[in-house]
């Protein structure tokens, strides 16, 4: 025990009110489902029973894209942009009026460290309704042309790693590209979303314009498979994104999917920052995250001392209660991601590599896995090729530029990439060589609302973000 | 290991750079730590004791000094629990009546010295003005970096005067060095300051006179806990910091704990390690720990004045 133990901080529950259970959010009312289907959601930090969900059945996601169809054609396509955007500036506001409840909700249902929601998730959705909400009457001037139509209605299926801010990734530059939206929110992760239909009725956005299903993956495929929807937008696993992406047909198809990062340190890093780096790549939201820093590329003049150094630091990790203020690393979403976190961190083992785990107490009840790091990792092992989305940090090593680039390039994915030098040329150079959506120099997991985000090759094809994230929603 | 001269200026300018938007983000999330009940209570007393409770005036006299003397020796006359602070930091020339005071009850006695704050002076007088605050009864010696030469970069000039200001104080007293932070202004430059003065002997490393903003902040302090960090496990050699100016307030002091807390560990979480330099931040501790033993807040007049 240290000298200095912080006693539990624990952020209050009081400001949600969670019911028991929820119907779907259709044509601006909450309405039972046609069928009998409900599930039940979870907090991953307990087991805890949080709410009773529907799942929407295939009639229920019928109903919901005719709302949408109907909206669309009535109300939001012909309303001027300047119109549009009030709305979505309004639901910006309310979502920063609502900030801490969301916040907890989402730490709750989620398992993620309430300083991470707080400070990171909320503040992020809430920022791009406001710059989408800028777009809104300002089309004409992103590049797509005199007068860019929205395509109609999107069915939009996103994951359970940041359900509010995919949210707002998802139906902020729908909206303001004058499209109307069918959205399935994760099944482990409903809550927020459920919570952003009521700010939708608060901020007196017209009926169907926004329409939330819960379900799980028959709802899912229900949605993108329905002829009512004209633009496929989803957020997940790679597996699923290729079945998504054969099952649209001739819809517009947006995907972003799984990821397999490289963050390459080079000798003359600022290490401390550099270690810093590697801890919020990989350990930030557990490592669900799709564009996590999961293989680390350490020069080998500087491996022992960089490794040292990120030990050193992953003993001071606090792991424990999503909604303690001061904890860094929360739980694992849902036993099967647990279980699948286990699967490959024993084949790392058995293939081989070495592994080390952060020296903390996991809690009896909950899903929890302790942050990892495997050295010896050789490019073959199942470790350095699969998406593990979770704590698990891979190492391996090389010698020079060129091959640090040919084993950041040696994988099926493209999401993001992290450089880590002090010399501004090498960085170019890098950068310009990555073969990767995002590449992040000296800093990683930096989102913004303006910078547009998304994959090569299997990590999946369209921009989210930015100006480049309006294509997606417009008939170009 | 002695270097020196061009080997010296190549191994501070080799040292890893300091990416300043990281280290400032990193700070940022450490502030964002909430002490709360137990752990609020523990750190009010650390920061106490880790006080140098400080005036350096031009207008300060004897009387000023005694009644700052006793308020270190009991910070809340009407608590006995309150720890006494870590030493009292004064002129040279006021050195003699603040030993007198505190002779005996463990507070140390630190007098600036070498033409503090500015440190524009020749070696001979910067040298005696140690003597004579080591004569006067000083424990402790904070002197300052002659930052025109360390921005010069003449990292050997800087390391003599150290070095021999650490000669007259061998034995007798510790070696605060006065890095002036504020002054050197990038990270980069903390850093290399921060090595430079403990490879020529500093006992502790101090960030600011007090007399420059910015004074101490959180990411400065950030980079002078990793110096200390990694110069004691590359020479085996531990050394204190200081952090001093501008930190006023309870939550201020908390702040910097946490980042010692999380950044170098027990071991220097202990006020022969970290001293935090400042004057009205001990009546803000006294109300808070009030406050959390009473549930309520008193004004100002139910604390005393600090001299």
């Amino acid at each position: 025990m240290g000298k200095f133990e912080y006693a539990p901080a624990p952020e209050s529950r009081d400001v949600v009110a969670l019911k028991e259970s929820y119907g779907l959010f259709i044509d601006g009312d909450f309405v039972p489902g046609q069928g009998d289907g409900v599930f039940k959601t979870i907090s991953p930090a307990t087991e805890e029973v949080l709410a009773e969900v529907t799942e929407a059945s295939p009639a229920d996601v019928d109903r919901a894209v005719t709302a949408a169809r109907r909206a669309y054609e009535r109300t939001w396509s012909v309303m001027p942009g300047r119109e549009r955007a009030k709305y979505l500036f309004r639901i910006a506001r309310i979502i920063q009026e609502r900030a801490r409840e969301l916040a907890v909700l989402e730490s709750l249902d989620n398992g993620k460290p309430i300083r991470e929601s707080r400070d990171v998730d909320i503040p992020l959705a809430a920022a791009h309704f406001f710059y989408y909400a800028g777009w809104a009457d300002k089309l004409e001037h992103a590049g797509f042309g005199p007068d860019p139509r929205p395509l109609g209605v999107a069915g939009q299926v996103i994951p359970w790693n940041f359900p509010l801010l995919m949210l707002a990734w998802k139906i902020a530059p729908a909206l303001a590209c004058g499209n109307t939206v069918v959205l399935k929110p994760a099944e482990t992760t409903p809550l927020t979303a459920l919570l952003f239909a009521e700010i939708c009725q608060q901020a007196d956005l017209p009926p169907g314009v926004v329409n939330i299903v819960t379900g799980a993956g028959a709802t899912g495929r229900a949605l993108v498979t329905h002829p009512g929807i004209d633009k496929v937008a989803f957020t997940g696993s790679t597996e699923v994104g290729k079945e998504i992406a054969r099952a649209a047909g001739r819809k517009k198809v947006t995907l972003e999917l799984g990821g397999k990062a490289a963050n390459i340190v080079f000798a003359d890093a600022p290490v401390d920052q550099a270690v810093e780096g590697i801890v919020n790549g990989i350990f930030f939201n557990q490592g669900h995250v799709c564009c996590a820093g999961s293989r680390l590329l350490v020069q080998e003049s500087v491996y022992d001392q960089v490794l040292a150094s990120l030990r050193r630091r992953l003993a001071t990790l606090r792991l424990g209660d999503p909604l303690d203020k001061n904890t860094d690393v929360g739980a694992i979403n849902s036993p099967a991601q647990l279980a699948k976190i286990r699967e490959l961190s024993d084949s790392g083992e058995a293939e081989g590599a070495e592994r080390w785990s952060a020296p903390c107490e996991l809690p009896v009840k909950g899903f929890w896995f302790p942050p990892t790091v495997f050295t010896g990792v050789s490019p073959a092992h199942r470790i350095a090729r699969e998406e593990i989305f979770g704590p698990v940090l891979s190492v391996l090593t090389f010698r020079t530029p060129a091959e640090a680039i040919a084993k950041a390039n040696n994988t099926p994915y493209g999401l993001s990439a992290g450089v880590w030098t002090d010399k501004g040329s090498r960085i170019l150079w890098m950068a310009s060589r990555l073969r990767a959506g995002v590449v992040w120099a000296n800093t990683f997991n930096k989102f913004d609302p303006t910078s547009p985000f998304g994959g090569y090759k299997e990590s999946g094809y369209g921009r989210e973000g930015g100006r480049h994230g309006l294509e997606a929603y417009l008939d170009v | 290991m002695t270097i020196a001269g061009p080997d010296l200026r190549r191994f501070l300018d080799g040292l890893p750079g300091v990416d300043s938007v990281g280290a400032e983000a990193r700070a940022a999330l450490l502030a964002s730590r909430s002490i709360k009940t137990t752990a609020k209570r523990l750190a009010l007393d650390l920061a106490i004791s880790m006080i140098d409770l400080t005036t350096l005036e031009g207008q300060d006299t004897p009387g000023k000094v005694r009644a700052m003397c006793a308020k270190a020796k009991h910070p809340d006359p009407t608590d006995p629990t309150v720890p006494t602070v870590a030493a009292v930091c004064v002129y040279p020339d006021l050195a003699d009546v603040a030993a007198a005071e505190v002779k005996g009850t463990g507070i140390h006695v630190a007098s600036v010295a070498t033409g503090f704050p500015s440190g524009r002076a020749s070696l001979d007088v910067k040298l005696a003005d140690v003597r004579s605050a080591i004569a006067a009864g000083a424990d402790e010696v904070d002197m300052v970096i002659d930052r025109g030469a360390f921005l010069a970069g003449k990292y050997q000039l800087v390391f003599d005067e150290i070095a021999a200001v650490k000669e007259v104080c061998e034995g007798t007293a510790h070696l605060k060095v006065i890095l002036e932070t504020g002054e050197l202004v990038t990270l980069d430059n903390v850093r290399r300051a921060s090595w430079l003065a403990m490879l020529a002997g500093a006992d502790f490393i101090k960030t600011s006179t007090g007399k420059v903003t910015p004074a101490a902040t959180l990411p400065v302090t950030l980079v002078m806990l990793e110096a200390v960090r990694d110069y004691r496990e590359s020479h085996g050699r531990q050394v204190g910091v200081k952090a001093a100016g501008g930190i006023r307030t309870a939550k201020d002091a908390i702040r910097y704990l946490v980042l010692v807390n999380e950044t170098v560990g027990d071991d220097w979480l202990d006020p022969d390690w970290f001293r935090l330099g400042a004057s009205s931040l001990l009546n803000d501790l006294l109300m808070q720990r009030t406050k959390l033993a009473t549930g309520r807040y008193s004004g100002p007049d139910y604390f005393t004045l600090d001299s």
